[in-house]
């Protein structure tokens, strides 16, 4: 009953995730190249984003703080950061790149900063979110990890 | 047919256990790529380091059967990396990227890509990749039973892919396919193609022989016309697949392109040095590395000798279709390998001086400009000659040096040459040709020093001359192999070459300005006749500075050019993949007027110089002294030249 319970739980807080379109269709990827023999996949990818990515976003901070702008260097990096965001799904992280990469182009250091902000937030929070969602399903059981039903 | 045991079972239940090699700065993409290919069941290996998969690749090219790379990469560009691949490995290589933007994806096309995927990658779009593998397989059986059909569908390919890089995006990428999979034969082998997941055939090993029968067909056809069958039938050869000739074709006017780019910035450069020569062609600098497989296969050099004549044909070839600026000089009479029918006098006969003649091998001038030094422009493998090992042609990142070989409008080593008239100028002053022979030596790891990346010759010839462009791959022996660094990473791997002559020679390049008459006398004494015929021979003319040396230039060019013909059609794109010998041109040198054909030439320079010296008296104007190269480059350079030279010279002694 109980687990039931929290599988539903869980059920509805991935969906949730998707329908507030904090990801998106590669998480399902993800949640497919999930199996026995690699049962904590999606996390580890999520843990292993994160931590590659806190190292990205703070090489971009910098970059921005250096005056002028090299926009092309925070291009790259954003194309970078952009990649591997993609990789797991995280849609509204990659819509706030692609926003900075346009500021970018365009010379647009002001915008890049502020969204850069933007996209630091929305980083954070789905950060939390997936680690809510992570620790839910290891709860409910392994069967639950939001896997799609075959 | 080769069989691995291990992977026999893999190899049955292909395309399961397929080995794939996945390159991604992104751990997390990586990471992703590596589940979603394990679980198509394929056999995985990762590596976030550009570097690493090169050398895991090089370490031993049958271990994978596909490359998946990303196109943004900070150690090296994606597409660099995929140009080598291409070209040493002759592998199925898939870019990735999350920029789907057409431009990228063109590139990737022209590169020789033979798929591109967007991130975030799904792993449906995974799941076929392995076609690429049995595509490439399965062409050459086909191939080898079906020539006529893909006659066509080639064509289109070939015009869509190569020459017409601004083609609009659509017809290439509709051509892609196809493309890929005429293009993705490279030189191929059609040996076993029974059963599609036998490992790679055996290339076929374009020796220089072969590779002047290939470019006088094609020059006899016209480089825009040039179709693999009728380049087939015109080579006449056996063993040879129609496929075969398609990679071959397709790398050869790839670097005809490149060539060209380089070409043309030579030219102007050229115009103002007001190279006397009239024509010269442009080789385009190879940006990056360009890898061109040796000639031949180890030994195979030897018996050709130095074919100036593919190289000419090349080089007239350059200017046309390529858009070559300006001066091409596509002296169809030079351009013909056939020339040589001189199978066996003295290398430089061969190749080089079709005849006696002191014509250079390459009617006009080759201006080999290489402008995009990243270091590496393209090296020439030299290898057939030389010790059986591939020459290389150093093709070092000449920035600035242009290696202009001046071509005569002859054809190869006409004595109508002007150039070859050049000789007898120079005669007086220049005997260069004392020598006979160009000494082959082999340059051993002297110049191991990459030079090819740092070929940044910018700016003075003599640097460039030596450094620049040629870029050591290893050459003629075949333990070059590993050492042929793909032209892009400019590294230059141990050059090694075999004729210390040439070395000496090559120093001598350094100074451009100086016609660095470097006769690569250390040829062989069989090369003397020849030699004497054209002092110029195996010299690297490297003075682009001024006028005057033109004419020395030209000698050297011409023996250069006999040299680099020798090299350059082996070099370009051998498929001495096994002997990992690149041919990298280095186009950088600029030698002003006319060609300074120095790959492999300077290398051996300094080697034949040191010989020639004794027999030559150079006039001042001739730095024969100039040994250092500067930069450090041309020991690099010289190393190709040594490899030519060794090649030539192991021609001539068997002549």
């Amino acid at each position: 009953m109980e687990r039931n319970n929290m599988r539903r739980q869980v059920a509805l807080m991935r969906q949730s995730l998707f329908t507030q379109g904090y990801l998106d269709e590669q998480f399902v990827q993800l949640e497919e190249l999930q199996d026995d023999t690699n049962p904590n996949f999606v996390e580890e990818i999520a843990t292993l984003y994160y931590r590659d990515s806190c190292r990205s976003l703070q090489t971009i901070e910098q970059a921005l703080e250096k005056t002028p702008h090299d926009f092309n260097k925070l291009d790259n990096h954003m194309h970078q950061f952009k990649g591997s965001s993609s990789s797991i799904g995280a849609k509204k992280v990659k819509a706030e790149c692609q926003q900075f990469r346009e500021y970018c182009r365009a010379g647009n250091g002001e915008g890049c900063m502020r969204t850069f902000q933007l996209l630091k937030k929305e980083h954070a929070t789905l950060k939390k979110k997936l680690e809510a969602y992570f620790q839910m399903a290891r709860q409910a059981g392994p069967i639950e990890t939001a896997s799609r039903p075959k | 047919m080769t069989i691995e045991p291990v992977l026999d079972d893999q190899r049955d239940q292909f395309p399961l256990g397929m080995r794939v090699l996945i390159v991604d700065d992104d751990v997390t993409c990586l990471r992703v790529l590596e589940t979603m290919l394990h679980k198509c069941q394929y056999h995985v290996t990762a590596t976030s380091h550009a570097f690493t998969a090169l050398e895991l690749l090089r370490e031993n090219r049958n271990k994978f059967d596909l490359v998946i790379s990303d196109v943004q990469m900070p150690d090296m560009d994606g597409f660099k990396l995929l140009e080598l691949v291409g070209l040493e490995m002759d592998l199925p290589v898939i870019m990735l990227s999350s920029n789907g933007d057409r431009e990228l994806v063109m590139k990737g096309v022209t590169h020789g890509a033979c798929d591109y995927l967007v991130k975030p990658v799904r792993i449906q779009e995974l799941k076929n990749i392995w076609q690429h593998v049995v595509r490439r397989k399965k062409v050459d059986s086909k191939d080898r039973t079906n020539s006529g059909n893909q006659d066509k569908s080639h064509i289109g390919n070939c015009g869509g892919g190569m020459a017409n890089s601004d083609q609009n995006v659509k017809l290439n990428k509709k051509r892609k396919d196809q493309n890929e999979d005429e293009d993705d034969n490279r030189d191929e082998d059609g040996y076993d193609n029974d059963d599609p997941s036998t490992q790679k055939k055996p290339r076929v090993v374009w020796s220089v022989d072969l590779h002047r029968k290939f470019v006088a067909a094609v020059n006899k056809l016209g480089i825009d016309k040039a179709v693999p069958k009728k380049i087939l039938d015109l080579m006449n050869e056996d063993n040879l697949t129609r496929e075969n000739v398609a990679s071959h074709l397709q790398k050869f006017r790839l670097y005809l392109k490149r060539i060209s780019c380089v070409a043309n910035q030579q030219a102007n450069m050229m115009a103002a040095i007001g190279s006397s020569d009239s024509s010269y062609l442009r080789m385009g600098s190879f940006n990056g590395v360009r890898n061109y497989h040796a000639l031949t296969g180890p030994g195979q050099f030897n018996n050709t000798g130095f074919r100036s004549m593919p190289l000419n044909g090349m080089i007239g070839r350059v200017n046309t279709p390529a858009g070559l600026g300006q001066h091409c000089l596509p002296s169809s009479g030079s351009i013909k390998l056939g020339h040589g029918q001189h199978p066996s006098n003295s290398i430089l006969d061969q190749g080089l001086f079709p005849g006696n003649r002191n014509g250079s091998m390459f009617q006009g001038n080759l201006e080999l400009d290489q402008r995009h030094s990243k270091g590496a422009t393209s090296v020439r493998d030299l290898s057939a000659g030389i010790n059986g090992t591939p020459v290389f042609p150093i093709a070092g990142g000449l920035s600035d040096a242009k290696l202009i070989v001046s071509r005569s409008s002859d054809a190869v080593g006409l004595t109508d040459d002007p150039i070859l008239r050049h000789p007898r100028d120079f005669e007086g002053g220049r005997e260069y040709v004392n020598q006979s022979s160009l000494s082959v030596a082999p340059l051993k790891s002297d110049f191991s020093a990459p030079f090819l990346d740092h070929g940044r010759l910018n700016d003075s010839w003599s640097s460039a001359a030596q450094s620049s462009a040629f870029r050591s791959n290893s050459f003629p022996s075949s333990n070059m192999r590993d050492n042929i660094p793909v032209v892009m990473s400019s590294q230059l791997r141990n050059c090694q070459f075999d004729v210390p002559s040439i070395n000496s020679v090559s120093s001598q390049l350094q100074d451009p300005r100086t016609e660095m008459l470097i006769q690569p006398s250390a040829i062989s004494s069989t090369a003397e006749q020849i030699i004497d015929s054209d002092p110029t021979q195996g010299w690297v003319w490297m003075d682009h500075k001024q006028d005057s040396p033109y004419h020395h230039s030209d000698a050297i060019s011409s023996s250069m050019n006999s040299l680099m013909p020798a090299n350059i059609p082996v070099a370009f794109d051998q498929n001495l993949d096994s002997k990992g010998t690149t041919l990298q041109r280095n186009m950088d040198f600029n030698s002003i007027g006319q060609s300074n054909f120095l790959d492999p030439l300077h290398i051996k320079f300094d080697e034949v110089e040191r010989s020639v010296e004794a027999s030559m008296n150079l006039k001042p104007g001739y730095t024969m002294d100039q040994r250092k190269p500067q930069g450090g480059l041309v020991s690099n350079n010289y190393g190709l030249l040594d490899d030519l030279v060794s090649a030539m010279t192991n021609q001539l002694e068997k002549r």
